[in-house]
């Protein structure tokens, strides 16, 4: 380590004002800083600080993403043999699933973070670490089918107008990483849904070659039900990418057809413990989602016309995106609420738009994303009440106080 | 009994260094320096000129618009050097002691049979004016206003805090004096808060006073916490503020007749050998209570005052006009720590959840251990802000300067020390007391 850096002091002068290579100095600046803490000392205000920044935050919530991405790898190798039917080990599933995937998380991290480098440059500030997070959760909430150049354009166009022009991370109003699906879901609407994008039958650089299943369908469970004919879920099951059925245990552990990230409820909890207890995320936010959602589901269950509306609580909460959204999306501290009322209603409204979406729109069978993103728009306006009130009680003391004088 | 508030939020930071409860005499030194900026709102005038002698009482400078207010030097020698800045700015008043400690005589004079306007005449002459503060602006308070209440701290909450109990043994007397000649100066009460654990029967049976019981971590000794508790500012209201300590040295002044500025310090801080109390006048030069007493070979912070709200100084520097104790901490600038995002180093503190606290006591040094970002992580200032007032929202309408909605957020009501832990806790880095102190100036100049 000493050897490093003794090297980062010899070339550091380089990347200074001055230095050939000073258009790179946000760049060195960033390595430096992820290889040693800066020892710069504090000039004003107080003399100590607390250990953590916003590095250790946002390698937080990639270390409580990564079993999600894990059993996401995993699942994506399961399907894909299941679909074209050859037995396979656990390893192989997982390297097929890590193959799949890293491309994309390259394209992702790279395409983003080169972005955020040069306009970091150009705005002579320090590089925010807010797309190490987005960067990992962009594959994670994509069909594993999306093509690279996609991802390439997506991540470009949300990192540049959904974050960069509004000022860089801190200040965006909607999270980068839902608007890089939502480009996509409404630019390339046949590559994001249907049943054809969630299981890739193809091999990957040559792995798992081989023919797709004659019982092959690759519908997700929730689009399977938005387009049942069933009259109520008594009706109705659950099938896998093979015809088989579909256990509570399969939806739990994750594995389902779908988005990467989402697929495991349980590798979600255990995010979420992580979360929770390190207090990155917010309970509030996590659990307002969940009773938002509680809420909307005994109400469609109550008046249930189809099986989409009878699908009881616990099928809601395990498939789809709701978990995921709940956990790392909603929790996302820049575009949620910032005042703690504010994060109950703005999480309530999640769940319950989320499930509404689901339930009454069938173009479109998972509404996590839409949620969440409509209500990032109205985050600032549910603080500009709660903050209001404080207003109000403050103004209400001056009349009282002045009548008491006089 | 005393009425009992319970504050929930806060954070008692737990440093190494802690001083003990024993005195360890008086310190003094050769020169003596006074330095204007210590008294926020105060617009330095001089009244004496580099060679004059000086007595210990005679005015140094006087506040531009307030001649009244005077601040004088705290001993009796001879003007060596006036020390200037930029644009002229007045950094230190040196006064050479010759060593014969002769006191201006204000004579003795008892409380009870003076009128408020004797009251505030003989603490504006002794030069003792600067120990009351003002709430709005947090600074020297304006003589001619008057107060609605005046509030009192008995005691000292952050981190390695002086004991107010232990510093006013033997100085009951004074500290009633003290009291009583407040009650005087408003037409409302005077408040004196207490901490649970206080002892000393001065500050627990005192007259004069309504006093209240403040339980929980810093900032429950912060002033502005126990006013936001007890009866907030109004927009139009002037409140004022004291500390114990200040209260005693404004009694002595009544009792002995002297303008009598010896401080009780608390010598504290990780780096420090021999931890205790010392006696020393305001202005007196540190450097013989650090020699061979603090730790060797590294580099070190020396700070006046306490590590949240205290100034930094250099180690021939000089006890400043407010504080009461003294740090030394390490300053870390020769430590490079590798992968600090990804440590599980037992020795880095979080108020947070994100690192293992195994340790009982930390020793933190001066390092940002991070660089400066926009405000992203919520609900993190408000964990540590026991007050009505929403600091996230504050600190952004006072960062743009929107004077409507910080008068709506409670900007009157603060001052920055109350956002030390903030700071302290700030993943963002950020310096909010600096934006709270500017934008309280700004605020200032823009309403007078």
């Amino acid at each position: 380590m000493k050897a490093l850096r003794n090297y980062l002091d010899k070339i550091k002068p380089n990347f200074e004002e001055g230095g050939k290579l000073h258009w790179l100095h946000s760049t060195y600046d960033a390595f430096e800083t992820f290889l040693f803490v800066p020892n710069i000392t504090s000039r004003s205000g107080v003399h100590i600080h607390d250990a953590r920044d916003s590095k250790r935050t946002m390698i937080i919530v990639v270390i409580a993403l990564i079993p999600a991405l894990l059993v996401g790898m995993y699942n994506v190798g399961l399907q894909h043999y299941m679909a074209i039917g050859q037995q396979a080990s656990i390893w192989d599933m997982f390297l097929f699933g890590l193959l799949a995937m890293l491309p994309q998380l390259v394209v992702s991290y790279v395409v983003g973070l080169g972005i955020e480098f040069a306009i970091a440059q150009a705005r002579k500030e320090e590089v925010a670490e807010g797309f190490l997070v987005s960067g990992i959760l962009i594959p994670m909430i994509l069909p594993v089918d999306t093509p690279l150049w996609m991802i390439a354009v997506a991540t470009a166009f949300s990192v540049i107008f959904a974050k960069e022009v509004f000022g860089g991370t801190g200040y965006n109003v909607f999270n980068v990483a839902l608007i890089t699906r939502a480009f996509l879901f409404f630019s390339y609407p046949s590559k994001m849904s249907g049943d054809q994008v969630w299981v890739r039958t193809s091999d990957t650089f040559g792995v798992g070659g081989g023919n797709v299943v004659d019982s092959y369908s690759g519908a997700t469970p929730l689009g399977q039900l938005a387009t049942s004919e069933a009259a109520n879920f008594s009706e109705f099951t659950f099938q896998g990418i093979t015809g088989q059925s579909l256990s509570i245990s399969d939806m739990f552990f994750g594995f389902i057809p779908g988005s990467m990230g989402e697929v495991s409820t349980f590798a979600i909890i255990l995010g979420a413990i992580l979360l929770i207890a390190t207090g990155v995320g917010s309970w509030k936010t996590m659990l307002s989602v969940f009773l938002g959602g509680a809420v909307a589901i005994v109400i469609t269950n109550l008046f249930a016309q189809n099986a989409l509306m009878d699908m009881p609580m616990h099928y809601h909460f395990l498939l789809g995106g709701f978990a995921f959204g709940a956990v790392f999306m909603a929790t996302d501290p820049v575009t949620s609420s910032r005042t703690e009322k504010g994060k109950w209603i703005y999480g309530f409204f999640i769940g319950l738009l989320a499930v509404a979406i689901r339930v009454f729109n069938p173009g479109y069978p998972e509404g996590m994303m839409l949620a969440i993103l409509f209500m990032n728009a109205f985050a600032p306006l549910i603080d500009f009440y709660v903050v209001d009130a404080n207003i109000k009680r403050r103004l209400k003391r001056v009349a009282t106080a002045k009548t008491a004088n006089e | 009994m005393a009425n009992r508030i319970k504050i929930k939020k806060g954070l008692q930071i737990p440093l190494l260094g802690e001083s003990e409860l024993t005195a360890r005499g008086t310190v003094t030194s050769e020169f003596v320096r006074i330095c204007p900026e210590d008294y926020p709102g105060v617009a330095p005038k001089l009244a004496v000129k580099v060679d004059d002698t000086v007595k210990a009482g005679s005015p140094l400078f006087y506040e531009k618009k307030h001649p009244e207010m005077v601040f004088v030097s705290p001993v009796s020698g001879v003007v060596t050097e006036i020390e200037r800045g930029e644009r002229r700015r007045i950094l230190n008043i040196v006064v050479k002691a010759d060593g014969t400690e002769e006191y201006i005589d204000f004579g003795k004079k008892s409380v009870a049979s003076l009128s408020p306007e004797e009251v505030k005449k003989a603490i504006l002459e002794a030069g003792l004016w600067f120990a009351i503060r003002q709430r709005p602006y947090d600074i020297v308070a304006v003589p001619n206003k008057q107060p609605r209440d005046i509030f009192v701290t008995g005691f000292d909450s952050s981190p390695l805090a002086p004991s107010y109990d232990f510093i006013l043994e033997g100085q009951e007397a004074d500290l009633q004096t003290g009291l009583d000649a407040l009650a005087k100066l408003t037409a409302g009460n005077v408040y004196l808060s207490i901490s649970s654990k206080t002892t000393n029967p001065a500050l627990r049976q005192a007259k004069n006073a309504v006093i209240t019981e403040f339980d929980g971590p810093h900032p429950a000794g912060n002033v502005g916490v126990q006013v936001n508790h007890l009866k907030p500012v109004n927009r139009g209201e002037v409140v004022w503020t004291l500390n114990a300590l200040n209260v005693a040295m404004i009694g002595r002044v009544f009792n002995k007749g002297v303008a009598d500025l010896t401080r009780t310090v608390a010598l504290t801080g990780s780096e420090i050998k021999e931890k205790g109390y010392y006696n020393m006048l305001i202005g007196t030069e540190l450097s013989s209570i650090f020699e061979g007493n603090v730790t060797e070979g590294i580099s070190l912070r020396y700070i006046s005052g306490n590590p949240l709200t205290g100034r930094k100084i250099e180690k021939n520097g000089v006890l400043r006009a407010y504080d009461a104790q003294v740090t030394v901490i390490p300053e870390g600038d020769d430590v490079h720590e590798a992968f600090g995002w990804a440590s599980f180093s037992p020795k880095r503190y979080s108020a947070g959840g994100t690192y293992l606290q195994l340790k009982k006591k930390y020793r933190l040094d001066a390092r940002m251990l991070g660089g400066p970002r926009a405000i992203i992580v919520s609900n993190e200032y408000d964990k540590v802000f026991p007050m009505d007032i929403f600091p996230e929202q504050l600190i952004k309408s006072t960062l743009a300067f929107n004077i409507e909605k910080m008068e709506q957020l409670g900007i009157y009501e603060v001052a920055p020390e109350d956002f030390a832990l903030c700071e302290f806790v700030d993943t963002s880095k950020l310096e909010l007391q600096r934006i709270i102190r500017t934008g309280l100036d700004m605020l200032r100049k823009e309403m007078e």
